[in-house]
């Protein structure tokens, strides 16, 4: 391994430890010794959640191909993969995106017999359930779109099979992110996004499948409507939680709509906002610069999202051979530690964990307080010892997941109305 | 043979003309009229792209909003672009000064559109520097929201970006104006007003009609001045579009393109019959 080069030598000691005890399998290893290796480049398209230069250089040290990175918005990664599929080899796409990419035929299933660590993956992707008597949660959960029956199926299989349309990567549970120092009462229901008391300081996202789905959440705190499925919504009920934005957007409640992580974190350092729908990542970007924000857990729960990474159809032979080794690789840990530090969450546990000290362990994924300073991956300090994550441990968070992010079948109806919201 | 030849002439420009705009056109015409589910386009002649762009509402607001940009935009980059023009057209005595201040209001297109625009909001913001400047003067007591995502921002950035298509233009015809006909018209007692109304205002009537089609044009187009500058809380027929590219809805979005072009084509040719621009060229 050529990772004791990293900076910190007693990461690199555990990484190396990690490597060769998270599973029976020896994973981070290439296996692949063709002599051009070096010649071969991924080029994957996902956003700025994942797509970070420095695993693009761990995969270049650790696996010896190249890894080359387009980073786009959301919306844009699911168009640019279904459209210009030849232009990519990877696409690191969100689960409810692949709802729309995967029936183009643009990515190729994944054979999981070729996965290592298939079986150490989190539950909530393989069986739907985080524990086997946990809810499944409404919407597009990534189970329900992540595997299906055959090559060629154009629908997906809804159970487990052999061919998953996306590796499973990262996820995460999101809530609302407030100023505390700004806002100056407790907030603990979704419905407080629409308190009068925030008018002009209130914000959402706008894209719609997600941003419909923190509406439907507040909408249903504050018993304006009630929903059958929350991620498959009927005409009627989208007009009811649409009409109601619109009515509050006229009323001037939101300062502004937001549609890159950056935005969000301008809004609220800059004290624009008070109170938003946020990806935890950009509340942490907020309090590196010294500014207080709270990723507020919330009564009713979280609504989550997931993404992984999908092999574009015309990838084969070598390129195919270094694809499978590349997904192989970000389960093997190194990745996963790089992310949970982040605040997001890794497919395999065990293997990130070998990556992680005790006290980044206990305070990303247990809810204990720091022991000392958390460092960001940058090694900024993000948080000083005794800092409690919001919401606890990866149980408590993952386990209060009500909805996901969603693709509905009245999406061109939701789409067209949530075009006319932000028109209005 | 001889009668081909202008025909091979041509040929070259009528290629590319073919290829990268009559024939993408003819696409999105195509499309325009084609159904579609959330995964993919149905080849088909179907009427309801048009019937949904014509039928909500909030379309019929969207365009009349882009409008209502333009025009505001328009009669904003006009008044100050004039105003400038004639300053270094007829203020400013010395070439070499002159080159020196048509050089120093293309400062602004140093930098990418994108950053002219982002740099606006840490100065109009909330705790931006004009509210913080102003609240310390004591003029305000309260910051002044309506400096940042509405409106107001989106036409400043917009004012900004544009005012030099207008300058240039009218700068051009300004100085192509004999000055033995300025000193004509105060030889037959014409005042300053007078003057201006009577001989440099029809004469930089071709600037001015190139100088609109500019601003008029890139403000119906535009997308990303009024996503940014609004914070989205305005659209205009461009954002709709790409919001329905990004979801790939396509086939809507190539309907409201066709309805996009078909009243900028009209907007343009009603400029045109106004104002002869050839005598520019």
């Amino acid at each position: 391994m050529s990772e004791t080069k990293t900076s910190i030598t007693r990461r690199g000691a555990l990484a190396l430890a990690g490597a060769t005890l998270g599973s029976g399998a020896v994973s981070g290893f290439p296996t692949l010794w063709a002599q051009n290796i070096k010649d071969v480049t991924l080029r994957q398209i996902g956003t700025g959640v994942s797509g970070l230069n420095p695993i693009a250089e761990q995969v270049k040290k650790d696996l010896g191909f190249n890894l080359q990175l387009t980073v786009s918005d959301t919306d844009a990664v699911a168009q640019r993969a279904a459209t210009q599929a030849r232009s990519f080899d990877i696409a690191d796409i969100e689960y409810f995106s692949i709802k729309k990419v995967y029936p183009t035929g643009a990515v190729q299933p994944i054979d999981t017999r070729k996965i290592k660590l298939i079986d150490k993956i989190v539950p909530i992707f393989t069986t739907g359930r985080l524990t086997p008597d946990s809810p499944m949660g409404q919407g597009t959960s990534p189970f329900s779109v992540g595997f299906v029956e055959s090559a060629t199926a154009k629908s997906f299989a809804g159970q487990r099979t052999e061919l998953m349309t996306l590796l499973p990567t990262i996820y995460n549970a999101d809530t609302l992110g407030i100023r505390p120092d700004l806002i100056g009462r407790p907030i603990r229901n979704w419905k407080d996004l629409i308190d009068p008391a925030f008018k002009g300081k209130a914000s959402i996202l706008n894209i719609p499948g997600i941003g419909i789905m923190d509406a439907a959440m507040v909408c249903e705190s504050a018993g304006i409507a009630r929903y059958g499925d929350k991620g498959n919504m009927t005409q009627a009920e989208i007009d009811k939680t649409i009409n109601f934005l619109i009515e509050q957007k006229r009323a001037g409640q939101f300062r502004a709509f937001w549609k890159s992580f950056d935005e969000s974190v301008n809004l609220m350092a800059s004290g624009e906002v008070v109170i938003q729908s946020m990806w935890s990542p950009a509340v942490a970007a907020v309090r590196s610069r010294g500014i207080a924000c709270t990723y507020q857990p919330l009564e009713e729960g979280y609504r989550a999202w997931g993404s992984g990474l999908g092999i574009m159809r015309h990838v084969s032979g070598l390129q195919l051979d270094a694809a499978y080794e590349y997904l192989n690789w970000y389960l093997s840990g190194w990745a996963g530690a790089f992310l949970n530090r982040q605040g997001y969450y890794s497919a395999v546990l065990e293997t990130a964990k070998a990556n992680m000290s005790e006290n980044e362990w206990g305070y990303w994924m247990e809810g204990k307080p720091a022991t000392a300073d958390i460092l960001s991956p940058e090694g900024k300090v993000m948080e000083k010892a005794g800092a409690v994550r919001d919401g606890g441990s990866f149980m408590e968070r993952m386990g209060k997941v009500v909805c996901w992010n969603s693709v509905m079948d009245e999406d061109r109806y939701m789409v067209r109305r949530w075009n006319e919201f932000i028109a209005a | 043979m001889p009668r081909l030849f202008p025909w091979l002439q041509t040929a070259p420009l009528l290629a590319v003309l073919l290829v990268f705009l009559l024939i993408p056109l003819a696409m999105l015409v195509i499309v325009s009229f084609y159904d579609y589910d959330s995964f993919s386009l149905i080849p088909d002649f179907v009427l309801t792209n048009y019937k949904e762009v014509f039928a909500s509402s909030v379309t019929w607001r969207t365009y009349l909003k882009t409008l209502w940009f333009a025009g505001l935009t328009w009669l904003v980059t006009l008044g100050l672009g004039f105003w400038l023009a004639y300053f270094l057209a007829f203020v400013v005595q010395s070439p070499t000064w002159r080159m020196v201040l048509f050089v120093l209001t293309t400062v602004p297109f140093w930098t990418s559109n994108l950053i002219r625009m982002i740099a606006w909001v840490p100065f109009l913001g909330r705790n931006g520097i004009l509210n913080n400047g102003l609240l310390a003067m004591g003029a305000i007591n309260q910051p002044l929201e309506f400096l940042l995502f509405s409106d107001f921002a989106v036409i400043l950035a917009f004012v900004h970006l544009y005012t030099l298509f207008m300058v240039v233009p009218v700068f051009n015809t300004m100085m192509r104006i004999d000055r033995r006909l300025l000193e004509a018209a105060r030889d037959a007692g014409a005042g300053f007003w007078q003057a201006l109304w009577c001989v440099i205002l029809p004469l930089c009537k071709p600037g001015i009609g190139i100088g609109s089609i500019f601003v008029v044009v890139l403000v119906m187009g535009d997308f990303a001045t009024v996503r940014l500058m609004s914070g989205g809380q305005s659209a205009s027929v461009g954002l709709m579009i790409s919001n329905q590219i990004g979801l790939m809805q396509y086939p809507a979005a190539a309907a409201n393109a066709v309805v996009l072009l078909a009243m900028v084509l009209l907007l343009v040719s009603a400029m045109l019959r106004a104002i002869d621009i050839r005598k520019e060229l």
